[in-house]
């Protein structure tokens, strides 16, 4: 049987790996739109924080002061964002197309000197005691810091959002921003703050891209990732969880399909690259089909610019 | 007078507001003194809407003084008002449908509160005042006088001493009506002052010891409720003297327009109502009301005479037509005119101008010229031509209908329907949230086309216009349709008992 080829331990450990990024940057992308603003310009700030963090990682030497560097890049790519929707309050997918177009350029530039470089290396933590099992420890608990950070995020962001009233008053703006200035929180304020978080998991989430993932910087090489992660909020319902979970299917099917190519099945290598983003869709549209109904989707004032009335 | 101004708990002298060109606020002191129940009376657009947001700290005025407190008053934002002890309790409710009523009560307050104390403290509020709400259904699923009970323990739950109520009874239903004003007595008793704001006049006879009318931005004047007819204070109010529409002549009873007949029609979700039994006629020149409290098949009876909902258990004659299976657009292009209650995004387009929802809501293409070009000019004769005659305050025809207040939306739908000349008018609460003389020019507009031929069937919860204008009246009471009677020959304590019981 050809598939015995593949080792399963290795196959999961590495869909894990290819599927950071995906976490990272669709958990700050959610984040972002429960505020009730629509941030198309992930891919941009997903290559921007790849760029950044590869060229930053090469001249320090170091994977963990890049991925920093990655993170405030993206950020800082969302400010410019945050400035012409919220300040000058432009369209948002008009924006936010923009912020991706301006990303992939801008980061070609940078990056061209660097290309064909390779970054420095990141190490991993192995777990004690738990990464000596067998398979499961292959699997689960060799992974480096970042890997560990994003599962945690999950965590951190669905109890934030649901059991936190900072939370509440982030989906609070996001439902009804009339309703929530009435109240008197600060609309922009918080949607900024959501923003510039959005980015810089955007940025992080590029920075594992070129400095682990790969590791190396080709121009492009975030080749759709951002779209994907956005893709990912949406079918996820907006829930963190569900979004690791389409993440993972994603990344899993990125990596059993690459494993196949390598090894020659017979299948035709346009079906293999097409099955990650058919599965991705199939599984999350089932999800939100079935068992969880009286899912309330998308916040009420998703890509709505807020106009104060006075 | 001297003792009046001791007890004075909050004051606001010469206040000030200019929007552009218009003057919301013109000079405006008044008093409100501690234990009392204070209304602020006038029409749409007169300005109180501005004063009170002023006084919650969500606007800050051009020029003048308030004191609350025999101290400064001057709040920022509405944090600042509601740390300093006043609340509001908004006319479009200021809730997130998505959200839990708990979740909705948590987020209006200033500080972090353990989830166990909340609990508590709402459900020794909900008590003591009478305001039943189950803390974990979601707002979407209230109803209007239940989505108030959670805004009103909201600003309860931080212990007002002044409580702003922006038109709170523009959405209830008479018997929620009741028992929100035995909560205000009540709170006015325990020393909670209230700025209650309405155009109203009986219930502010019944409820409030001072009225402060606003006209055009400017006071008119302070006077005592209980010491005038609610046509007296009325009057004040519109700065003109009240008329009273009077119904239709006479049925042309030879000429049935439209017969229903209901066996059993079920709801689309779990929240709506089973129709049952339902059993009406219309004639020409004939006002049908149908009145009821609100959720008991209004909303559902309206879908099946629309067309929105087709369903076989339904069998509706129009002048000796089946028409149960035309879908709404063809109903409209038979005669049919309909004003659902919802104004936006039912009735009209928020996104739209005044224009272009005239437009889309004409079934005969009568703006439109050969090839598909639409006709303006006769679209602004005829869309000017509501906005003139309904008296709908707006900066133009060019104005998107979100842009408009909702009492003045509702003028621009029923002329806008009336406009079409339709054979049969079918309407749902035509003067929700419309100010005294609009209600009565819109009644008249309905009685006016009922006098030339039309057929009306006018669903409201407002007793008193239906038994206005209406010749026959029905109720209806979940999802039954009660045998429709004259009007004349009803009495009001019978009224009663056919809506009886079925108060929640």
């Amino acid at each position: 049987m050809i598939l015995s080829e593949i080792n399963f331990a290795v196959l999961v450990a590495s869909l894990i790996v290819a599927s950071t990024p995906l976490v990272l940057a669709a958990l700050g992308e959610l984040v972002v739109e429960k505020s009730g603003v629509l941030n198309l310009g992930v891919e941009g700030m997903m290559i921007i924080g790849a760029v950044t963090g590869f060229i930053v990682g090469v001249e320090t030497g170091s994977a963990y002061i890049g991925m920093m560097a990655a993170a405030m890049a993206g950020a800082l790519l969302s400010l410019l964002f945050a400035f012409i929707i919220l300040i000058m309050q432009a369209n948002q997918v008009a924006s936010g197309l923009a912020l991706t177009i301006f990303g992939l350029g801008i980061a070609a530039l940078m990056g061209h000197p660097y290309t064909g470089i390779k970054s420095p290396q990141i190490s991993t933590l192995s777990i004690p005691f738990i990464s000596e099992i067998p398979v499961l420890g292959t699997m689960f608990f060799q992974h480096d810091l970042i890997v560990y950070l994003s599962l945690i995020s999950v965590l951190v962001i669905w109890y934030f959002l649901n059991r936190m009233r900072a939370g509440l008053i982030l989906r609070s703006v996001g439902e009804d921003h009339d309703v929530a200035h009435s109240l008197g929180y600060r609309v922009v304020t918080i949607r900024f703050l959501a923003i510039t978080f959005g980015g810089a998991m955007a940025g992080v989430g590029g920075g594992y891209l070129s400095l682990v993932r790969v590791p190396q910087w080709t121009e492009g090489m975030t080749a759709g990732a951002g779209w994907i992660a956005l893709a990912l909020v949406v079918f996820s319902g907006w829930r963190p969880f569900r979004l690791l979970i389409g993440s993972y299917i994603f990344g899993g099917i990125t990596i059993l399909q690459l494993n196949l190519q390598a090894i020659g099945v017979n299948i035709n290598i346009a079906l293999l690259s097409m099955a990650p983003y058919l599965a991705t869709i199939l599984a999350l549209v089932v999800i939100s089909m079935s068992r969880f109904r009286g899912n309330r989707g998308a916040p009420g004032c998703l890509g709505r610019s807020f106009v104060k009335i006075t | 007078m001297n003792n009046k101004i001791e007890n004075t708990l909050f004051q606001c002298r010469a206040i000030n507001k200019e929007f552009g060109n218009v003057r919301a606020n013109n000079d405006i002191s008044i008093n409100v003194r501690s234990s009392q129940i204070h209304a602020l009376l006038g029409e749409n657009g007169a300005g109180k809407s501005t004063l009170v947001k002023i006084i919650y700290g969500l606007l800050q005025p051009d020029s003048g003084s308030m004191t609350f407190l025999n101290e400064e008053y001057s709040p920022k934002s509405p944090k600042d008002a509601r740390a300093l002890g006043v609340g509001m309790v908004f006319q479009h409710f200021s809730l997130f449908e998505p959200l839990t009523a708990f979740e909705n009560i948590l987020v209006g307050l200033d500080k972090e509160l353990g989830e166990k104390e909340l609990h508590a403290s709402v459900i020794m509020l909900s008590e003591s005042y009478g305001l039943e709400v189950n803390l974990s259904s979601f707002i979407g699923d209230l109803s209007a006088g239940e989505r108030q009970r959670v805004e009103i323990i909201r600003a309860l739950i931080q212990k007002p001493k002044l409580l702003i109520m922006d038109e709170p009874t523009s959405v209830l239903t008479p018997f929620e009506c009741e028992s929100l004003f035995k909560t205000l007595k009540k709170l006015a008793s325990e020393g909670t002052s209230i700025l209650y704001i309405s155009h109203k006049l009986k219930e502010i006879a019944d409820l409030c010891d001072t009225a402060s009318v606003l006209r055009k931005g400017a006071i008119v004047g302070e006077y005592d409720p209980k010491k005038m007819t609610p046509r007296e204070l009325g009057e004040i109010m519109v700065g003109q003297s009240l008329f009273e529409p009077k119904r239709p002549v006479a049925a042309n009873k030879s000429n049935k327009v439209l017969s229903v007949k209901i066996n059993e029609v079920k709801p689309d979700t779990q929240f709506g109502v089973t129709l049952k039994n339902i059993d009406l006629a219309v004639f020409q020149s004939e006002i049908l009301g149908i009145g009821g409290v609100a959720g008991n098949g209004q909303e559902e009876l309206m879908q099946v005479l629309t067309g929105e909902k087709k369903d076989r258990n339904v069998s509706i004659k129009y002048m000796d037509n089946d028409i149960e299976m035309l879908n709404p657009r063809e109903r409209r292009e038979i005669g049919l005119a309909f004003a659902p209650e919802e104004r936006l995004g039912h009735a009209a387009v928020g996104n739209l101008n005044l224009l272009e929802n005239s437009l889309i809501t004409d079934p005969n293409k009568r703006f439109q010229m050969k090839m598909g070009f639409i006709d303006f000019s006769e679209l602004n004769e005829y869309t000017n031509e509501i906005v003139e005659k309904f008296n709908v305050k707006t900066t133009g025809v060019s104005a998107l209908a979100s842009s408009l207040s909702g009492g003045n939306l509702q003028k621009f739908v029923v002329g806008r329907e009336i406009g079409q000349k339709p054979s049969l008018f079918i309407v749902n609460q035509p003067t929700w949230g419309v100010d005294a003389l609009s209600a009565a020019n819109i009644r008249q507009a309905i009685v006016d086309i009922a006098n030339t031929g039309a057929a009306i069937i006018l669903i409201s919860q407002d007793l008193d216009e239906i038994l206005e204008i209406s010749n026959k009246v029905a109720f209806l009471t979940n999802g039954n349709l009660s045998i429709p009677t004259n009007t004349m020959d009803i009495k009001t304590d019978e009224i009663g008992a056919i809506m009886g019981g079925i108060s929640d």
